[in-house]
């Protein structure tokens, strides 16, 4: 048996080799570079290397365009113009999403446990935190995993379809369990995302098993070829890409394999599921596209209800129960859901221009989640004020900083929870003015004095905790961060797929493809799913602006104990992403033309 | 001049000048409503060199297309972002960029004592923005973005005082009304993509004449396309909403809710001509909606004793008319935009008018704390007086000449149709013309007329009705001019029709079943019944200070002929049975702000989320319980 080694154009994957080596590189800086100087070395690094990803993929770009791709590595790794595009949205997102990882806000504090191993409560998590302890690994897990989501969409054979996919997937896990704060619901999260990950390794490795005694190849297109021309295996043939198709469906979250999806967005850090929500659905969707129009098309006929049903549920799914939530981060989380739906519509178009549809789809929605998880990362509660405590370590700063000043809700007296149970004391009496610089709209709020015409309850500042997440706490943010709320409005606006925005332009995009490929029920279902959907984005939008705070959606006697909502400031890292989102998702809504003519003009995937 | 640059210039400077004003925030709170004002002044400038420009054209080359940018292209869907500017869409421009100057300079002085004045004139012209864009879109896709502009600028107005609870829930009903219209439009968008090919209105109309679509198509489009029109005209059966929304302040009724954003409907058919031609079911409910409405409107109007919330009652009905005149074909769209022009300037007036009764009177609305208005406020007594002799029809005011058209239209046969429709149509606009009189009447005398029956305020201080200041007589006046001569200048030879013709056709003239000279006359009678019947009612008699019990229908006009309980009963009812039995207890996680149709989804989603149970070993059995129905799905047709 001989064995020819394959010609490899480096070229052709220098974005893979650029991620994955400085992945590499960075597990080295752990070991070697001084504690003092890691974050900043590791952050450099993670940057450099996903910016130069992206000059990589523009650079590759022309020859992609003139040629229509080229194999690489035996055909392992397709680089085609779908490829292309789908590597630079991931590195583009990527870049940004690292943004917002690396932002240690006002606080001085990451959104990770200062020591991953540490036992949540315990003397030595208290230990490492007094020390300032950092989890600088987190750079390059996230590194690791963006090379598998490039590798994951571009492969050409299942074998390494099923390596991409441990790549991608293992630092997931593991970055979903660091969350500093809550830390048991973040290592809980950590924990099912990795059993019902592997359960869904599993069903695509015996796919990929069942696929493999069908055809006697790993390769797309032997595959492709041997579906046109052996008969009588169809049981095999069709338990084996159905099984395959799982897979992929559980990477995009689509019922009925969704059901990781809100626990693990909830539990995950927020910056890590910002990164997770939008660049694995980008790498999972350009893996199932592939499979979908070069592997299994001659099979449509068979798996196209199979699609259809998991499309509408998708969407109806999503959509309906995210109605009920009342934490913003699973609001998000079954939106993603809905939005796989929406996507999916495209992906069974079996059209040309499904393709186009799909990737501008992907960019959108992958810009404003970003977005969004950014802003959910700096709204935080504040604590109790603990007495002595006063002082607590960068409270007073950030406040400051943030502008924005809240009443201590039990304070040591029972006067004050008095006051507060009468429910008017819980009042923002925020200006704006330290994030809108008077550029805002912010509404003076006269300030409440106490239940029974006392003193108005002293004023004290409590630490920084944990993300505000509860949606009540939502409330009247707009009238005291009218910048932050506006921009957090334009993510939902496009969302719901208001027009001027991308998500409308990838709305309007999917669903006509969907038309055209004659799956116009379909498109009705999602016109529809998006009209409801409009609802719970409207209704936050609603709450941060037209109610005040503590007035918004209550669950029980609990809500009266939960503490209001403080912005804390970004280091700047946050902003700038945010920024670049919301910019993307104005541009890409209003002038998309540019993007979309780019994208169709290399949609063309090798067979 | 050039048309190409000018257009663009229409919506372009009200949206910089929305932008400024939100931008530069409090900073340019000090002038900031006089920019508002020169933005949509400078509008109806640009809008009024336009009409110079085409008036200067030959009739068949007065419709240009005015290219902006390539908008979307994905695969064989290519479009351009483009403004249309014909005789249909500029009659519009000038309605709603003059009205809209007027309203500007009356909320300087309406909206001096708020501290967000310089927020509501950036809502303003934010406004006329998108409901310029919503009139020289030059697809139903660019439509479709003002669409949504008009509904956010009404939605951010309407709860502009959004600290009172009542006005922030209006806004949310308006905006699940306008949601279920959007819905509407959504479809026949995709309908006329999967059709057509395309959603610009000339490729639309090629088609249709093409012969690519059939009639069912067209049918189920134009249904659609009713949909969305009468939400945002606030038609039968989503109505409701209207009467709530009067919770903004006035000048925003008068604006958006009686001359500009409301009529929006009545524009989407006109445009939809060629939809609707190829669609008689369709065009038969349009009338038939347009009729339920008008009467609808006029009987609410008759018991309401809130003066905004009759005189939305008013608009409903009157755009009704226009609805039913869009219905009847070519016969009828010049006659609808016709009146609707007319309206726009005498209901206007009188939404101003009202906006100067409450700023008299602490801005009180009920009518029966009003009377004897007319020796304090005699120049609002005046205005809105002709503004009331407008709407009643009386010759020769505006009123008379749109409204009389479209009376004498629903007369005329139509083709192929049996004369039945004519008479149906004719008597219901006919017998709407005589409730109008009265329940107008019954406002006007109510209001200026009687004894004084006017209450102290909670501090106890009498109210002192005074004449207001003239930045808000002024545009009253102004559109009173509008309301007595309007109506005769643009009927002058058939001037108004004439130009409209490019658009709407020209039509042979058709004789209605009646001579046209019995049905002016019986209108005319009709008119004076009923305002005879509200002098002796409003005026010699007087006016009790707490509503009488009243008839049975008087009850249920009051309450909107149950339209709330209806929706309640049909809709929001079931739903919410519905989730308590699926949940247990009603302890329902959402703040209630969802109708209808949102409890019931929400009752599903609260099963779904019983499911969402957190174990792990339960979401792995979810998975494979999934996979194996789907390979069921599979395998079945196999098998």
């Amino acid at each position: 048996m001989s064995f020819t080694v394959p010609d490899i154009a480096w070229a052709q994957l220098a974005p893979v080799l650029i991620v994955l080596g400085a992945a590499v590189v960075g597990v080295l800086v752990e070991a070697l570079v001084p504690r003092r100087v890691r974050r900043v070395v590791q952050l450099t690094l993670t940057l450099v290397a996903l910016a130069a990803a992206v000059v990589a993929v523009a650079a590759l770009w022309n020859g992609v365009a003139d040629t229509g791709g080229t194999e690489v590595l035996g055909g392992s790794l397709l680089v085609d113009g779908p490829t292309l595009v789908l590597w630079a949205i991931t590195a583009v997102l990527a870049l940004l999403a690292v943004l917002v990882i690396a932002d240690r806000t006002a606080t001085g504090e990451d959104a990770f446990a200062p020591q991953g191993a540490a036992v949540p409560g315990s003397g030595y998590e208290e230990a490492a935190r007094a020390a300032g302890l950092e989890q600088t690994e987190v750079y390059p897990l996230v590194l690791f995993a963006t090379g598998g989501m490039l590798i994951f969409p571009a492969t050409g054979d299942l074998l390494t379809l099923f390596v991409a996919l441990e790549v991608l997937s293992l630092p997931l896990y593991l970055l979903t369990g660091l969350s500093r704060r809550r830390r048991l619901l973040s290592q809980e999260a950590s924990m099912k995302y990795f059993l019902l990950g592997s359960f869904a390794s599993a069903l695509l490795l015996f796919g990929i098993a069942l696929l493999y005694g069908f055809s006697g190849s790993l390769r797309y297109a032997e595959i492709a070829e041997a579906v046109r021309t052996v008969t009588g295996m169809d049981g095999l043939l069709l338990a084996g890409s159905l099984l395959v198709l799982a897979g992929l469906l559980f990477k995009v979250g689509a019922v009925p394999f969704h059901s990781w999806t809100p626990d693990v967005y909830q539990g995950a850090p927020t910056p890590i599921t910002g990164f997770m929500a939008a660049c694995t659905k980008v790498a999972a969707f350009g893996a199932l596209v592939r499979v979908f129009y070069t592997v299994v098309p001659d099979l449509r006929w068979d798996l196209e209800p199979v699609m259809w049903t998991v499309a509408i549920a998708t969407m109806a799914v999503g959509t309906v129960v995210a109605l009920v939530q009342t934490d913003v981060k699973r609001v998000l989380a079954y939106s993603s859901i809905a939005h796989a739906g929406f996507v999916l519509t495209g992906v069974v178009a079996l059209v040309q221009s499904g393709i186009t549809a799909v990737l501008f789809y992907l960019l959108a929605y992958g810009a404003a989640t970003v977005g969004a998880f950014g802003i959910v990362s700096l709204v935080r509660e504040r604590g109790a004020v603990r007495s002595g405590a006063a002082g607590a370590v960068g409270a007073a700063g950030a406040a400051g900083a943030a502008g924005a000043r809240v009443p201590a809700l039990a304070a040591a007296g029972s006067s004050a929870r008095a006051g507060a149970s009468a429910g008017s004391t819980a009042d923002v009496v925020g200006t704006g003015a330290g994030a809108g610089a008077g550029a805002g709209d912010g509404v003076d709020r006269p300030a409440v004095a106490g239940a029974d015409g006392e003193e108005p309850p002293v004023e004290a500042e409590g630490p920084i905790l944990g993300e505000a997440t509860h949606l009540s706490q939502w409330a009247g943010l707009g009238r005291t961060n009218p910048v932050l709320a506006t921009t957090f409005a334009l993510f939902l606006l496009s969302f719901a797929g208001i027009p001027l925005t991308a998500g409308f332009t990838g709305k309007f995009a999917v669903f006509s493809a969907a038309v055209e490929g004659g799956a116009w029920p379909l498109a009705v279902v999602g016109v529809l799913a998006s009209a409801a959907a409009a609802f719970f984005y409207v209704r936050i939008i609603v709450l941060m602006f037209f109610t005040s705070p503590h007035g918004g959606p209550r669950d029980d006697a609990d809500d009266e104990a939960r503490p209001g909502a403080v912005v804390v400031a970004s280091q700047g890292f946050a902003v700038v992403a945010i920024g670049a989102c919301a910019v993307l998702t104005v541009l890409l809504g209003v002038l998309p033309g540019p993007v979309l003519d780019a994208v169709a003009g290399v949609a063309q995937l090798l067979p | 001049m050039d048309v190409n640059s000018l257009a663009p210039l229409l919506v372009a400077v009200p949206l910089a000048s929305a932008a400024v004003l939100l931008l530069l925030g409090r900073r340019s709170d000090r002038w900031g409503h006089w920019l508002g004002l020169l933005a949509s002044t400078a509008a109806f400038v640009v809008g009024a060199l336009l009409l110079v420009e085409l008036l200067g054209r030959p009739a068949d080359d007065r419709s240009i297309d005015v290219h902006l940018f390539d908008w979307i292209s994905a695969g064989r869907f290519d479009l351009s972002a483009g403004l249309l500017v014909d005789p249909l869409s500029l009659t519009f421009v000038l309605l709603v960029t003059f009205v809209g100057s007027l309203i500007h300079l009356y909320s300087v002085a309406y909206m001096a004592h708020d501290a967000a004045r310089r927020r509501f004139f950036a809502y303003l012209n934010l406004f006329i923005a998108a409901m310029l864009i919503l009139v020289l879109a030059d697809s139903y896709l660019l439509l479709f973005v003002g669409w949504e502009g008009v509904g956010l600028a009404s939605y951010l107005l309407i709860g502009f005082w959004n600290h009172h609870t009542p006005y922030a829930v209006a806004a949310k009903k308006a905006f699940v009304a306008n949601r279920i219209g959007d819905l509407g439009l959504l479809v026949a968008l995709m309908l006329m993509f999967a059709t057509f090919g395309s959603v610009d209105f000339a490729s639309v109309s090629a088609g249709i004449d093409g012969g690519l679509a059939s009639t069912a198509t067209l049918t189920a489009t134009g249904l659609m396309l009713l949909l969305a029109a009468c939400g945002k005209s606030a038609q039968f059966p989503l109505q409701s909403w209207l009467g709530d929304a009067m919770a903004g302040p006035t000048p925003v009724s008068a604006l958006i809710h009686a001359a500009t954003m409301v009529t929006a409907g009545v524009y989407l058919i006109v445009r939809s001509a060629p939809v609707f031609e190829g669609a008689p079911t369709a065009q038969l409910v349009v009338t038939i909606v347009g009729a339920i409405t008008l009467v609808f409107g006029a009987v609410v109007g008759c018991a309401k004793d809130d003066i905004k919330k009759a005189l939305a009652a008013s608009t409903m009905s009157q755009i009704g008319y226009m609805v039913l005149a869009a219905g009847l074909g070519p016969v009828g769209y010049a006659f609808a935009i016709f009146h609707l022009v007319t309206h726009g300037f005498f209901k206007a007036g009188m939404f101003l008018g009202a906006g100067s009764v409450m700023h008299g009177m602490d801005d009180q609305t009920d009518m029966r704390r009003f009377g004897g208005l007319r020796r304090y406020m005699v120049i609002t007594w005046v205005t809105f007086g002709l503004g009331w002799l407008a709407i009643l029809g009386v010759p020769p005011f505006s009123g008379f000449w749109s409204k009389d058209k479209i009376i004498e239209s629903a007369f005329v046969v139509p083709e192929g149709a049996g004369e039945w429709r004519a008479w149906l149509f004719g008597a219901v606009a006919l017998i709407g013309a005589g409730i109008t009189a009265f329940y107008m009447s019954r406002l006007f005398f109510m209001t200026f007329h009687g004894t004084k029956r006017w209450t102290k305020d909670a501090d106890g201080h009498e109210p002192h009705p005074h004449e207001s200041p003239a930045l808000m007589t002024i545009p009253m006046v102004v559109l009173a001019i509008g309301s007595v001569g309007l109506g005769f200048v643009l009927q002058l030879g058939g001037g108004f029709t004439t130009w409209l013709e490019p658009v709407t056709g020209h039509v042979e003239h058709h004789e209605p079943v009646l001579p046209v000279v019995v049905i002016q006359v019986v209108t005319l009678l009709a008119v004076a019944v009923g305002l005879v019947l509200a002098w002796r009612q409003y005026a010699s008699l007087p006016v009790p200070e707490t509503a009488p019990e009243g008839s049975a229908l008087t009850r249920a006009a009051r309450v909107d002929l149950y339209q709330d309980a209806v929706n309640d009963a049909v809709l929001v009812e079931p739903g919410r049975h519905l989730t308590r039995s699926l949940v247990y207890g009603d302890r329902t996680a959402v703040d209630g702000t969802f109708t209808g149709l949102g409890r019931l989804t929400v009752g599903i989603g609260e099963l779904v989320r019983r499911l969402q149970t957190g174990y792990a070993r339960q979401y792995a059995a979810t998975m494979l319980l999934g996979l194996v129905v789907l390979a069921v799905v599979v395998l079945a047709p196999r098998i």
